[in-house]
């Protein structure tokens, strides 16, 4: 039977897939983006486990706007790399250092 | 084992073999291409979880939306990978030691012993004409309608950054350039001409008359 640990234990593997990803690939602009929605497709698992064991469905509309705002996140995180291959030609993340940062 | 836990070992495994790939493989459209196989098999774990609403939106949006748009620019930039994977084995350790610690903290918190099936029994299997987009849809258009406008709101922008972003101007498009306008003074544009007034008796005058 199923229980709640494991889908916890998915979410929290997914999370950490992600992080190691981060780690990895601190050079590459779109595999850190991809990480990043693996990330939030790890926090869903875990809002809508808890929404169907706590039969309260707001976990689900919970979901449904991190949904929005990734794909937001998504379309703007791609119109920025676009932009910035135009600029400099790469999306090294070493030669992203105009400001100085 | 009963046909739900199969389906959702085929579903994890499936899942973490994508994300690993995802962030292991070499090439970035592979890695968006592992990345759908990944929303798929959540799609599946999110059936088991009796959410198919948000299944099938992940599956449409997801799939059919945003990971079309990753994989549209990832083939449209002409990226040189070799520079991009260095310090992949530099950074291995750290990074796997980092996500395994994180992985057993987090299972001893979730563990059996605080969310199994003693502290959380399983809610009853919803009814066969139950209907999870109504619900869903009641919940959103009548509980949460203001912080559903908000999510409108935040997609337009989202649209109009993404568009004023990647915008390029057409080059033979003429503009007016309103500061320049105003910046006019009268000596710009009036120039006043002194010049001898015409006698009467000029030839030409003469002819017409």
């Amino acid at each position: 039977m199923l229980s709640l640990t494991h889908f916890l234990i998915l979410g929290a593997v997914l999370f950490c897939i992600s992080i190691a990803g981060i780690f990895l690939n601190r050079k590459n602009i779109i595999i850190l983006l991809m990480a990043i929605e693996l990330m939030l497709l790890a926090v869903n698992i875990n809002f809508i486990a808890f929404s169907h064991y706590l039969d309260d469905s707001a976990g689900q509309i919970f979901v449904f706007f991190i949904l929005t705002v990734a794909a937001a996140e998504a379309a703007i995180g791609l119109a920025i790399l676009v932009a910035l291959f135009r600029n400099k030609r790469t999306i090294n993340v070493n030669d992203l250092d105009v400001l100085k940062g | 084992m009963s046909a739900e836990l199969i389906l959702f070992y085929l579903f994890s495994a499936l899942l973490v073999g994508a994300g690993f790939m995802v962030i292991t493989v070499r090439n970035p459209v592979k890695a968006a291409l592992f990345l759908v196989l990944a929303f798929v098999a959540c799609a599946g774990v999110w059936i088991l979880l009796e959410a198919e609403f948000l299944a099938i939106t992940l599956v449409l949006v997801y799939v059919g939306a945003v990971m079309v748009l990753f994989l549209f620019v990832v083939m449209m930039l002409d990226v040189n990978l070799a520079p991009l994977k260095e310090g992949f084995t530099r950074y291995l350790p750290l990074g796997v030691i980092i996500a395994v610690v994180i992985v057993i903290e987090i299972s001893i918190v979730v563990g059996p012993e605080r969310f199994g099936l003693e502290q959380m029994p399983a809610p009853e299997p919803a009814a066969a004409d139950f209907s999870n987009t109504k619900e869903l849809g009641r919940l959103l258009y009548v509980e949460y309608v203001y912080p559903f406008e908000l999510a409108a709101v935040i997609l337009l922008v989202a649209i109009v950054a993404a568009i004023t972003l990647t915008l390029r101007p057409k080059r033979h498009t003429k503009f007016i350039k309103i500061e320049d306008q105003l910046d006019v003074r009268r000596k710009d544009r009036v120039r006043l001409v002194k010049m001898p007034t015409e006698k009467k008796n000029s030839p030409r005058r003469q002819k017409q008359g």
